[in-house]
């Protein structure tokens, strides 16, 4: 963007990357925005809002390499990213700062709130992009991933949320962004945050783990489930996710599901056991660098997607696999 | 708080077990020919508004339902999904007549803006969507009928109840990691997600009552909505294939194999 032919679009282009964070610290879906923030290539400014940001997260913001300054807003209100009074908050920013694009993760946080932002400011929304093709035209998957749409936006402000898998490598290290005190007109939450129930885990974090094993419907139950998988996770030092079979009957988490409705993920290993390969799961993990499938039919589609197979027993297998790479 | 007036829109999409051809133009997909059903994350929005009015019924919930409407927007066969919604328990149907294409119809803004035409005319206080189309993908529609509305949202619901007459709900709702609960009041939007319910099929003597429902055809000019398109799909193109790498006999083939890719 910085070539001749577009240096007046690019001198226009302003972008703000809206940071998720939690409890003073910033989420992974943080980072992919800044990625696709910077591709654009106008400046960025990074924004967020909560409890006591500035000397937690926004502090962690500023470090980040390329950003021109974070915008931070300290308000106990803002703490839970609740869309009714997070999105009036972000809208007012973005017409004082006149940002040409805004973006942010496709994570529950991005997907919530930042439709109801466009639709504050009038304008489109672009979800879950994989690419950027010039200032004004991105990439993203349709269909379940089975088709790829590149689409033009006309709005004059462009609200953009990125797949994490597709944006990476922003540097956490080595900037020094000021970090400036946004607008807070303090608008009303109408919805109360209760109370949350997160899945504790000590493994990596499943959207950005470099391994992953997964479990389906052929683990048969969560005792199974959890005798036959865990252990391959933890020799492998890999995150777990599930088929939605496996999620429905309860084997695992929802918050494992891997597929069009759940987690997407591209890691440097996918290796699964008992997972047939439904569109709908193959949509989550298709662009994954190796996929390794164990699975006792061998006409199940995931095998058609899989660079390496094996046709077997699980509660054989599985084990067996665990102890080999244990020894390794 | 009085009753409950549900909104439910709908879309017929390509069957989700469907896997899709992308047409020879490169502008979308092959939909002729096509078997096309409910959206799935829209079955779960009907059904979770007959749930609410069997629950006013029996009084496990303090607020009884009104009235249940249907809607969507498409072509001439679009009402085959809104007499399934009917089937299921919705109480009428309005069939938003809009060209068929490939591009997945309007934008989710001009459908949000329709919807906002029809809460308002028909007095509605409780929207149940699905949290995404499963062909656009977009899911946006929900999140930008709340923000015009003004109303509280709850993404990607898999628990809700109504607490008391005054209208407060709490919806159980997923997010990264896990489960998250709200609390807000009447009137709101809620989206749903799989885990909220488990749709029922349609009997026949329902599939029959459904034909005698009424239906009405209305068009987005009826809300004072324009079917103005801000994206321009330029090209829909085969995401790049995938080959398997064929099969090994034993866990020491799928070691080496895996050692050999750089995977371990």
């Amino acid at each position: 963007l910085r070539q001749p032919a577009s240096s007046s679009l690019a001198r226009l282009l302003s972008t703000l990357a809206v940071l998720e964070q939690r409890e003073g610290k910033l989420q992974n879906s943080s980072l992919s925005a800044i990625a696709a923030a910077q591709k654009l290539g106008g400046p960025v400014t990074a924004f967020l809002a909560g409890s006591g940001v500035k000397g937690t997260s926004a502090a962690e913001a500023a470090k980040i390499k390329g950003l021109e300054k974070v915008v931070a807003v300290e308000n106990d209100a803002y703490e839970k990213g609740l869309p009714e009074n997070y999105a009036p908050l972000l809208v007012e920013n973005i017409k004082k700062g006149e940002y040409t694009h805004i973006v942010a993760g496709h994570s529950a946080f991005g997907k919530s709130l930042l439709p109801r932002v466009a639709a504050l400011l009038d304008v489109s929304q672009v979800s879950d992009i994989t690419g950027i093709e010039s200032e004004d035209t991105f990439v993203r998957p349709i269909y379940a991933g089975n088709a790829i749409l590149t689409v033009q936006s006309t709005d004059n402000i462009k609200v953009i949320t990125v797949r994490g898998t597709a944006f990476q490598g922003t540097e956490t290290e080595g900037g020094s962004a000021e970090i400036v005190d946004g607008v807070d007109s303090s608008a009303v939450a109408q919805t109360e945050w209760v109370s949350e129930e997160l899945a504790k885990s000590e493994r990596p974090d499943l959207a950005t783990a470099s391994r992953v094993v997964s479990g389906g419907r052929g683990l048969k139950s969560k005792e199974e489930f959890d005798r036959v998988m865990l252990p391959l996770a933890d020799s492998l030092g890999a995150a777990i996710g599930a088929s939605r079979a496996a999620v429905d009957s309860g084997f695992a988490d929802n918050s494992l599901q891997v597929g069009q409705t759940g987690k997407n993920v591209a890691p440097q290993l996918y290796l699964c056991a008992g997972i047939s390969g439904a569109i709908q799961h193959l949509a989550g993990m298709k662009d994954s660098k190796v996929i390794a499938a164990i699975n006792k039919d061998p006409e199940a589609p995931i095998f058609q997607v899989a660079d390496v197979g094996l046709v077997g027993d699980l509660f054989e297998k599985v084990p067996e696999l665990t102890e080999k790479v244990k020894s390794a | 708080m009085s009753a409950l007036r549900i909104l439910v829109p709908v879309k017929r999409v390509i069957d989700y077990a469907i896997k899709p051809r992308i047409n020879k133009a490169q502008t979308g997909v092959e939909t002729t020919g096509v078997k096309h059903s409910m959206n799935p994350f829209d079955e779960l929005s009907v059904e979770e508004a007959v749930r609410l009015r069997q629950r006013g019924e029996d009084k496990s919930s303090p607020v009884k339902v009104e009235n249940i409407l249907a809607l969507s927007a498409g072509g001439p066969k679009t009402p085959d999904v809104l007499r399934t919604a009917m089937a299921m328990g919705a109480d009428r149907a309005f069939h938003i007549d809009v060209p068929e294409g490939a591009d997945g119809g309007p934008e989710p803004l001009t459908i949000a803006k329709m919807l906002r035409g029809v809460v308002e005319k028909e007095n509605i206080n409780l929207v149940l969507l699905g949290k995404q189309a499963i062909d656009g993908d977009q899911g946006q529609t929900g999140q930008m009928l709340a923000g015009l509305l003004g109303w509280p949202q709850a993404t990607q619901a898999s628990k809700v109840d109504i607490k008391d007459e005054a209208g407060t709900v709490e919806v159980t709702h997923e997010v990264d990691g896990g489960v998250e609960t709200l609390r807000a009041k009447l009137p709101m939007i809620i989206t749903t997600d799989l885990r909220l319910n488990e749709p029922r099929y349609a009997s026949l003597p329902n599939i029959m009552k459904a034909k005698k429902k009424p239906l009405e055809k209305k068009t987005l000019a009826d809300f004072g909505v324009e079917d103005t398109r801000r994206l321009k799909t330029l090209k829909v193109t085969e995401p790049p294939a995938r080959k398997g790498g064929g099969k090994v006999e034993d866990v020491d083939g799928l070691v080496s194999k895996l050692k050999e890719l750089g995977a371990l």
